[in-house]
């Protein structure tokens, strides 16, 4: 096989534990939850710390489940911060109260990243299975007041997309610098609750000009991410910008993957940091040299002058939606598999069915 | 709540707690650090950010940068400081 040109990746999402007290039906966890039991420790994720620097990796994510869950996340932070890494705390917010942000703080922490599921703190909370809502919002505050950068993380979708002028309102008035606006992917949880969080495309409409205006309105104020989600598109989003160029995730077992999602790909097998070190599974894994570059895809993708933005869009969507490694992501509208968005797609008039909570077996 | 920022000589720019300043010797640069994001910067706005320190005014950035580059003028070196501070400015990585 022609050697692949190897790049140097930016950021590394680790994924300390599958813990959580929320049970939100579209969490990107995978459907197989690791128990506590199969954590790595503490040694295990300084090491890998470490490492990461020595291959330039610039920020690192702290994430889960609720990363607040794991008693060392302290400990983690001031390790990746001595290092030089930018720190992110991506939280529910609802297990922290102000000392241990204040411990986090001195300990060198960057940023805090805290989940809402909707501003209606009854729909919030039915989302995501927890009374947590008036807790995150305690939390968002307490982040500031201790001088910790915010950004507030909604995911919206059919059932919240209407409030998205009041989650923006509310990013504001919680001082935050930036609100992402996540959409709901479709692998994993999500898609056993596809039906329910699919919007339509009047709502996205009404929601895409509602964040153009905002975005003029509160220029230098707040930043807001947003993204089209991808069954609306034209072309497939550039899917952790190309698989094995830019981004690694550690799973809480230590397993490695190119993406959070990488897991539901059932005919991959991933490296682990116990085994081996995380340059080596950068560079010589099997799973990150599947589809890093170009040479693994089929056709339109190969002679598409669009190959090197999207790097063939997102494999987990592909090969939920058709079985097929290589398919081109039925998201683009030049994919031969574009009509299997279509069932989905029927479906969103059809009443709101009940979720399928994410749980621990 | 912050307030939109229009940079002029005698702003004292500082990067806000959430963006950070570093030397990168892997990708042998300077890269700011931000939220989900990390701008490489190219070789001028590397000289202009270590400059920013939040004690040193616009004005006095240009001064230094003048003496530095003795071949372009003070008047372009200006355009060239306030222009790239702005941007940033814009997206709230730069503030007084």
């Amino acid at each position: 096989m022609k050697q692949k040109n190897i790049e140097i990746p930016y950021a590394v999402l680790c994924e300390l534990t599958h813990r959580c007290p929320l049970s939100c039906p579209y969490c990107s966890n995978p459907v197989e939850l690791e128990k506590k039991s199969n954590e790595i420790d503490t040694d295990t994720w300084k090491r890998v710390l470490t490492e990461a620097v020595g291959m330039g990796i610039l920020q690192a994510h702290f994430s889960g489940g609720e990363p607040t869950a794991r008693k060392d996340l302290e400990e983690l932070v001031e390790h990746a911060c001595s290092l030089g890494i930018y720190t992110n705390l991506i939280t529910s917010g609802v297990l922290i109260n102000e000392q241990r942000l204040k411990n986090l703080y001195e300990a060198g922490l960057d940023h805090v990243q805290v989940s809402f599921q909707d501003t209606d703190a009854d729909n919030a909370n039915k989302i995501a299975g927890y009374k947590g809502h008036e807790k995150k919002i305690t939390t968002a505050k307490l982040v500031r007041k201790i001088g910790l950068p915010l950004t507030v993380n909604a995911v919206m979708h059919r059932q919240n997309l209407h409030n998205l002028e009041d989650m923006i309102n509310m990013a504001t008035e919680l001082d935050a610098e930036r609100l992402e606006v996540a959409q709901v992917q479709y692998y994993g949880w999500a898609l056993k609750n596809q039906t329910a969080f699919l919007p339509s495309r009047e709502q996205l409409d009404i929601a895409t000009k509602l964040v153009e205006e905002y975005r003029i309105k509160l220029k230098g104020i707040l930043a807001i991410d947003y993204v089209v989600p991808d069954y609306y598109a034209r072309r497939p989003k550039s899917c952790m910008g190309g698989w094995g160029r830019q981004f690694l995730n550690i799973t809480p077992a230590g397993k490695v993957l190119p993406c959070h999602a990488a897991e539901s790909l059932s005919f991959l097998s991933f490296d682990n940091v116990k085994d081996k070190s995380l340059p080596w599974i950068w560079e010589k894994s099997e799973a990150f040299n599947k589809f890093r570059g170009t040479s693994w895809m089929p056709e339109p993708c190969r002679s598409c002058d669009r190959k090197e933005i999207d790097w063939g869009g997102c494999r987990c969507q592909a090969f939920a939606l058709t079985g097929i490694p290589e398919a081109t992501d039925p998201t683009c509208e030049l994919s031969p598999y574009r009509k299997v968005l279509d069932e989905p797609l029927s479906k969103i008039a059809d009443k709101v069915p009940e979720f399928i909570y994410r749980r621990i077996e | 709540m912050t307030e939109l920022l229009i940079l002029n000589e005698q702003h004292i720019p500082k990067l806000p707690r959430h963006a950070k300043l570093r030397y990168d010797n892997t990708r042998k640069k300077w890269i700011i650090n931000a939220p989900e994001r990390v701008f490489e910067l190219d070789e001028i706005a590397g000289e202009i950010m270590q400059l920013v320190n939040g004690e040193s005014s616009i004005a006095l950035i240009i001064d230094e940068l003048t003496v530095k580059f003795s071949g372009a003028s003070r008047e372009q070196i200006s355009k060239d400081v306030i222009g790239m501070l702005q941007l940033l400015a814009d997206k709230g990585f730069v503030i007084k």
